[in-house]
């Protein structure tokens, strides 16, 4: 489904503010896998999501996708196999267009886009059947710009609007991380139906210990841009918080300040 | 009074252009001085070279499209920054009109132009010519609210809005820009074509400062209109257009002379960029805040408590504006 093979990201490389983000990560999910990620501050969980979804060139190594290499295919080009959700809440959708248009524009990720009608009335029932799902009443506000929504209902909307096409990949940034604990929940809660729902295969980064625990059949830690634990689907079934502190008391220079452990 | 209205309907077209870049798409397109020329010149040269004058605005019409194409293809493909990019095209264009014109100037007496029939039978200046004009420019509109909300006109819409997102989406926003920069000046040029045949000559310097006047039509209708729908937003545009003629037409009736026209345009623009500022008219500032393409405040009641929004918004580059206040 998704094989990453040895890739490589240097930020500013041969400056003194080279920055290596990723080194010689290899990552393979199969179908309906759900992998949680974790890690501390800028161990490069982010930079690998981008430059899955073509954000972020890679300096080496190979990315595919159902067996294509993508990792030259421009980050538009990706997105038919791409379902993603951001950290900001407002990064996801287009404040200034209402519901429908944004599920509209959603509903034709990786496909051309032509004069047809944006918002015709077999879509907005399509869109009432998708939003009733969330039970945020947001199936009868269909006509309410999206900026006007809070930052919950929003990333619920990002959500819905990464997963209902059935992308073959679902990445989640931290997705929850800008919501208070009630619409963090709510959104946690979300994230399970749409995945298992669609039998999505998703890659999720987080820095809550539990959450990531939670959820997914298998975990990776991440730390100077490589991954330095792995949890398969068994070891992941009796996986406690602790088991995950020791591995990463392990690593010389983590500090337990961490943000990654404070959760 | 009616020449005014007839004015400020022909230019409305230029305003329609301009409310699509700086609007929709959220770029400051300066190619618009230079395309609108272009326009004017394209369809004066042709006509005097015998070509029918609606083939001849038709062609104008694509000189336009290929100035803007231009100034899309700087900015995205060349990373040229927009402001400079529609500066770069309209410098060049200047060089360009005068080949296109072959001299500075060029009259359109005896010629037929697309007012020819209106103008034989003594109709410019009545309510028909005002009539037809605001047919005219009504379908222009209305087919820029067709476009908008179409599959790709909402991709459109969202380049403007949120990058990002959109190209996460698929988008390739290179695309939907350059496409959004022709098909504006197409608008713009369109108009310079019909301001020439409708004054009766072309000039190498007719298009100097009128992204200022498509700027202030789009700000004034915007004030009056508001800006909530694209059909509002537009018609604000069309009809910005005809108030600021009204005000130029004041402006020249009040004593001052065309050569204080820019001043005033000039004058007129920071004022209703600024008053705002003074906590009257909220609805303009969006145009002055113009990187600010995180909505304006949510309304109360539908949203978190604004600690939470704070919060959620923390990770916005683009914060809000102070004037949102
Ligand atoms: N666009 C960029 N330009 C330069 N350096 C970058 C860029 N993006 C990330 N980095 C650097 O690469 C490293 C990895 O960053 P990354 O954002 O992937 O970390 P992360 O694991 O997502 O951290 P966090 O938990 O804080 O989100 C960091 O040192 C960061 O400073
Ligand atoms: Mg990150």
């Amino acid at each position: 489904m998704l094989k990453i093979d040895s890739i490589s990201k240097t930020f500013f490389p041969g400056t003194v503010n080279e920055r290596k983000a990723l080194q010689d990560v290899s990552l393979e999910l199969d179908e309906s896998d759900f992998v949680t990620v974790i890690g501390s501050n800028g161990a490069g969980k982010s930079t690998l999501l981008n430059t899955v979804s073509g954000r972020l060139p890679i300096d080496s190594g190979s990315i595919r996708i159902d067996g294509a290499e993508v990792s030259r295919m421009p980050e538009h080009k990706r997105a038919r196999y791409l379902g993603r959700v951001f950290q900001d809440p407002m990064a996801g959708t287009a404040p200034d267009l209402t519901i429908e248009q944004n599920l509209s524009l959603a509903l034709r990720r990786g496909k051309p886009r032509g004069l047809g009608r944006g918002t015709t009335k077999a879509r907005r029932e399509h869109f009432k059947d998708e939003l009733a799902t969330l039970e945020l009443g947001l199936e009868n506000r269909l006509k309410t710009k999206v900026g006007l929504l809070s930052g919950g209902q929003r990333q619920a909307l990002s959500l819905l609007m990464a997963g209902f096409t059935q992308p073959r990949i679902l990445l989640l940034d931290e997705h929850t991380a800008a919501l208070d604990p009630q619409r963090a929940a709510l959104v946690t809660t979300l994230t399970e139906k749409i995945v298992s729902s669609g039998g999505l295969t998703t890659l999720m980064v987080t820095h809550n210990m539990e959450q990531a625990i939670a959820l997914g059949n298998r975990l990776i830690m991440m730390h100077e841009g490589r991954i330095i634990y792995q949890a398969s689907a068994e070891e992941k079934k009796n996986l406690t918080v602790e088991t995950l502190l020791g591995e990463f008391s392990k690593l010389k220079g983590a500090s337990l300040g961490d943000r990654a452990l404070l959760n | 009074m009616f020449g005014a209205l007839e004015l400020g309907l022909i230019y409305a077209v230029m305003a329609l252009g301009v409310y699509l870049t700086f609007k929709v798409l959220n770029f400051p397109d300066l190619t618009v001085d230079g395309s609108f020329t272009t326009g004017g010149a394209t369809a004066a040269s042709l006509i005097i070279a015998g070509v029918n004058p609606f083939l001849a605005t038709a062609a104008a019409i694509g000189a336009g499209l290929i100035a803007g194409y231009i100034t899309g293809l700087l900015h995205t493909k060349g990373g040229i920054d927009g402001l400079l990019a529609g500066i770069l095209t309209m410098i060049g264009l200047w060089s360009i009109n005068l080949r296109i014109m072959g001299k500075a100037n060029l009259p359109l007496l005896r010629e037929e132009t697309v007012f020819t029939p209106l103008r034989e039978n003594m109709m410019l200046g009545t309510w028909l010519s005002i009539g037809i004009l605001l047919a005219f420019t009504l379908v222009l509109k209305f087919a820029i609210d067709w476009f908008l909300t179409t599959d790709l006109g909402l991709s459109i819409q969202a380049t403007g809005n949120n990058q990002q997102m959109i190209r996460s989406l698929g988008v390739n926003t290179d695309n939907t820009t350059m496409l959004t920069l022709a098909l504006s000046n197409g608008f713009v040029a369109l108009c310079g074509a019909l301001v020439a045949q409708y004054q009766g000559f072309s000039d190498i310097s007719m298009g100097i400062g009128l992204i200022l006047v498509g700027l202030a039509s789009v700000i004034l209708g915007q004030a009056v209109f508001g800006s909530r729908t694209i059909i509002m937003a537009s018609l604000g545009a069309l009809l910005g257009s005809v108030i600021y003629r009204f005000i130029i037409f004041l402006a020249l009736r009040a004593g001052l002379d065309t050569n204080d026209m820019k001043l005033t345009t000039a004058l007129l623009v920071v004022v209703a960029l600024l008053l705002p500022r003074w906590g009257f008219l909220r609805r303009i500032p969006s145009l002055r805040n113009r990187g600010n393409r995180a909505p304006a405040r949510p309304l109360e009641g539908t949203v978190d408590t604004p600690d939470q929004m704070a919060g959620a918004a923390a990770g916005t580059p683009t914060s809000t504006g102070k004037t949102e206040g």
